[in-house]
């Protein structure tokens, strides 16, 4: 039950940034109205265009630049990859816009494009176009990036096909993103051994052709947001399961600590699909094969028989049933 | 923020400051609400500062009333 | 402790709470957790709709401090942000959020070198102060017994660093009185009370007393996995049981019956009691705290006349009060998951990670619409 009144603020504040439901209602109410073309109907990561050929985009913000198994410069490449993986397509070619304020070290540019260029090579793709602009000291926050990234289609997800015992597979534990950039600005005065998941999704394009249905990686607003827009779409409800639901021990430690829900914390190397349940068994091995994917679970399926049709459910470690609630306000801005 | 879960002290300075480790996680607490806190004591953080110790005997209790109470539920 | 939260463990817990229920057979049994993390654990597990089906019904009290910090005291803060030059206002994250009639402090235009800064303890509204020493830092101190410690360790410190500008705006309650008028005023039909368990660990089992010795109502303080939470529950069933009601103690690992000593004589010597009003409650008499002595210099309110008008209105058809109260469940007021939602909150028990407007929205399966329970309510099929 949303609230259906709600005032327009006059001004963006940061919490429409965290990708909850402030964001969509933003989308909804001001971008998707300014362009009405099919290839946005259902937002989808990527867009299938004519010729089999899928096209994204996406913007990089994170702060700081630098973080425990990462930087700007493999978020910009595996996010824009992992948006084509998800929607059904082989990442092949990149677009690469550097936005640089005035005084920004040069040592620090080059460390970020040669992890530009190594994280291309892992996910075979290449960077063919690119532009750069420098902008005053004080008018951008050192640097950002803004990708294209152009695929070939392989698969259609196709949340319409499905069904009540579809199966959900979560790739790997949730939050090691969240925390590595957390402990990168010294946020709360944490401190733990955690890097960031950020990595390619490619290992997942095979279970397209063996029929996964539908898949998205876990990035703002965490996996609750993600299930939470996806159960939305259908006439059936969505249930996870508390007690299956992989979290590192770092993770755990830090969000219990913090009082944070791991199912909000962003990943930027995870995702979760939605396997036919005659399929489901030999899909979650095909992922645990692969090195990204060896902590991989069932944490829930689609269902008829609980709750009403758009609702996500947590079946909790207590043995009860609740709401789990897509993000609404912002636990941490520039995450990605 | 910081709910109070019970955490393991690492080191306290002589300003009785330092840090607690939860599963990994360090964190840095001020210890001057606590009597006599060591290196290794189980404590209770709440807004930065420990306010309780965790009392292992307590704690062993707690758990032999559950396996009490599941053993008479069991019958 | 992971057996408190065990699947099986705590199904058998349940079982035991359904069984003892049936066997004295007096109707169902309604329990005031007065702890607003309490609120959220019991919710966030799903207990509450399990409890019901065994025969407890869970009413959530005052015990949110951000909830009961009448908007006066908000209004207040967001004024000296942005009617004072070069002020930081230190505060913690929730409290930017709690609507009033001035807009809050999120949205608020802060004065020519002020701003909003949110910390996550009072320390580091110190740590401020030292950094920005041509500034005023005004720490928003809101919390109860667990948190007044930390704040009066602040004041303490402010003082004895001479750090002439800081201050700290004093939302500082007690938790038994509210208990006392909640009682008195007869507004709610209570079994028994779940005490707060940290809260306790400062001010041990003695302030409960007068719960049992006047009025005859059984207790426990429980910790907040789901394990405590159910044994302090049948601890409580004990008591109603035998007919000796007490101040129980489940959380017997973490509460030691006199308290924090250390705690307590931080905060009788920087801090000392006073009359407060209470949003929903009104005025408790000593239920408040303010500091004393020289540490009154720290005090935001004679700092900068502050003149807190106790009865600012809350937002039009907001509810909280009567939830803070427990007369009514938050899906009982109007304005729940319509115009107040998690996105656009009109009152604070919507804004509070720990709030019971935010936690029932949040966790509560919608089983009925919120139309389905009026009529439900309008009929008389009340507990």
């Amino acid at each position: 039950m949303r609230a259906s009144f709600s005032p327009e603020p006059e001004r963006i504040s940061l919490e429409v940034g965290s990708g909850g439901l402030l964001m969509r209602r933003l989308i909804d109410r001001h971008i998707l109205p300014a362009f009405s073309n099919p290839y946005l109907r259902g937002l989808p990561d990527a867009s299938h265009l004519p010729g089999g050929i899928a096209f994204t985009t996406d913007g990089f913000v994170v702060d700081p630049l630098f973080f425990p198994g990462g930087d700007i410069g493999t978020l910009a490449v595996n996010g824009t990859v992992n948006d084509l993986v998800v929607s059904g397509a082989r990442p092949e070619f990149l677009s690469l816009a550097l936005i640089l304020e005035e005084g920004l070290a040069t040592a620090d540019l080059a460390k970020i494009l040669s992890s530009i260029r190594k994280a291309a090579a892992k996910a075979r793709v290449r960077v063919v176009t690119g532009d750069t602009k420098v902008v005053r000291r004080g008018q951008a926050d050192k640097l950002y990036i803004v990708t294209a990234g152009v695929g070939r289609v392989i698969g259609r997800p196709d949340a319409a096909k499905i069904r009540p015992g579809d199966k959900l597979i979560l790739t790997g534990p949730l939050g090691e993103h969240s925390l590595a950039v957390m402990l990168a600005r010294g946020d709360f005065g944490l401190a733990a051994g955690v890097k960031s998941d950020c990595a390619p999704l490619n290992f997942l394009l095979p279970l397209w052709p063996q029929g996964a249905r539908w898949m998205r990686d876990i990035t703002r607003g965490g996996l609750a947001t993600i299930l939470s827009e996806l159960a939305e779409r259908l006439p059936f409800s969505v249930r996870i399961d508390e007690d299956k639901i992989p979290v590192s021990r770092p993770v755990r430690g830090a969000a219990e600590l913090l009082g944070i829900d791991p199912l909000y914390l962003a990943c930027e190397g995870r995702a979760v699909i939605v396997a036919p349940i005659k399929k489901a068994g030999r899909m979650l091995a095909a992922v645990r094969h692969h090195p990204q994917g060896r902590k991989a679970e069932i944490i829930g399926e689609v269902t008829k028989t609980a709750g009403r049709p758009g609702e996500l459910l947590l079946a909790t470690l207590a043995g009860g049933l609740r709401l789990l609630e897509p993000l609404t306000s912002e636990i941490l801005p520039r995450i990605c | 923020m910081c709910l109070g879960i019970p955490v393991k002290i690492l080191s306290i300075d002589e300003n009785n400051q330092g840090e607690v480790d939860y599963l990994g996680t360090r964190v840095k607490a001020g210890f001057m609400l606590l009597d006599t806190p060591k290196v290794g004591d189980w404590v209770i953080v709440h807004a930065g500062y420990a306010i309780s110790r965790l009392d292992e005997n307590e704690a062993r209790e707690t758990l032999s009333l559950l396996r009490e109470i599941a053993e008479s539920e069991g019958r | 402790m992971k057996e408190l939260r065990d699947k099986k463990v705590l199904q058998t817990l349940l079982q035991a709470v359904g069984h003892r229920i049936s066997r004295f057979n007096r109707g169902r049994v309604r329990i005031m957790e007065v702890c607003g993390t309490h609120t959220m654990t019991i919710h966030r597990y799903g207990l509450k709709e399990l409890l019901e089906r065994a025969g407890v019904d869970m009413i959530s009290g005052p015990g949110c401090p951000v909830c009961i910090t009448p908007a006066a005291v908000h209004e207040a803060a967001i004024n000296l942000v942005a009617g004072r030059r070069d002020l930081i206002l230190a505060t913690f994250g929730d409290m930017t959020r709690v609507p009033t009639r001035c807009g809050s402090l999120q949205t608020a235009i802060p004065a020519e070198g002020s701003m909003v800064k949110i910390v996550y303890s009072p320390q580091e509204s110190l740590a401020l102060a030292a950094l920005h020493p041509d500034k005023d830092v005004v720490f928003f101190g809101a919390g109860f017994e667990t948190t007044i410690p930390s704040i009066a360790l602040a004041i303490k410190e402010a003082a004895a660093a001479g750090l002439k500008r800081y201050a700290v705006l004093c939302a500082l309650w007690l938790i038994p009185p509210p208990l006392k008028a909640i009682l008195e005023s007869g507004e709610v039909k209570i079994s028994g009370f779940l005490y707060p368990g940290h809260v306790s660990a400062i001010i041990g089992l003695e302030p409960y007393a007068f719960i049992p010795r006047e009025f005859g109502l059984p207790g426990a303080v429980a910790g907040f996995e789901p394990g405590d939470i159910l044994l302090g529950i049948l601890n409580i069933l004990d008591q109603l049981e035998k007919g000796n009601p007490e101040v129980g103690l489940e959380y017997k690992r973490v509460v030691s019956p006199r308290g924090n000593r250390l705690a307590l004589k931080l905060m009788d010597e920087v801090l000392e009691v006073k009359d407060a009003v209470w949003r929903g409650l009104g005025l408790i008499p000593r239920s408040g705290l303010k500091p004393k002595g020289l540490f009154s210099d720290w005090d935001a309110e004679p700092r900068f006349g502050l003149k807190i008008e106790a009865d600012s209105a809350d937002l039009a058809g907001c509810l909280c009060g009567e939830v803070l109260r427990g007369l009514i469940p938050p899906p009982d007021c109007r304005l729940f998951g319509r115009k107040c939602a998690p996105e656009t909150p009109q009152g604070p028990c919507m804004v509070s990670l720990e709030g019971a407007c935010l936690v029932y929205y949040k966790y509560t399966l919608r089983t009925e619409s919120v139309k389905a329970r009026t009529k439900k309510r309008a009929k008389g099929n009340r507990p």
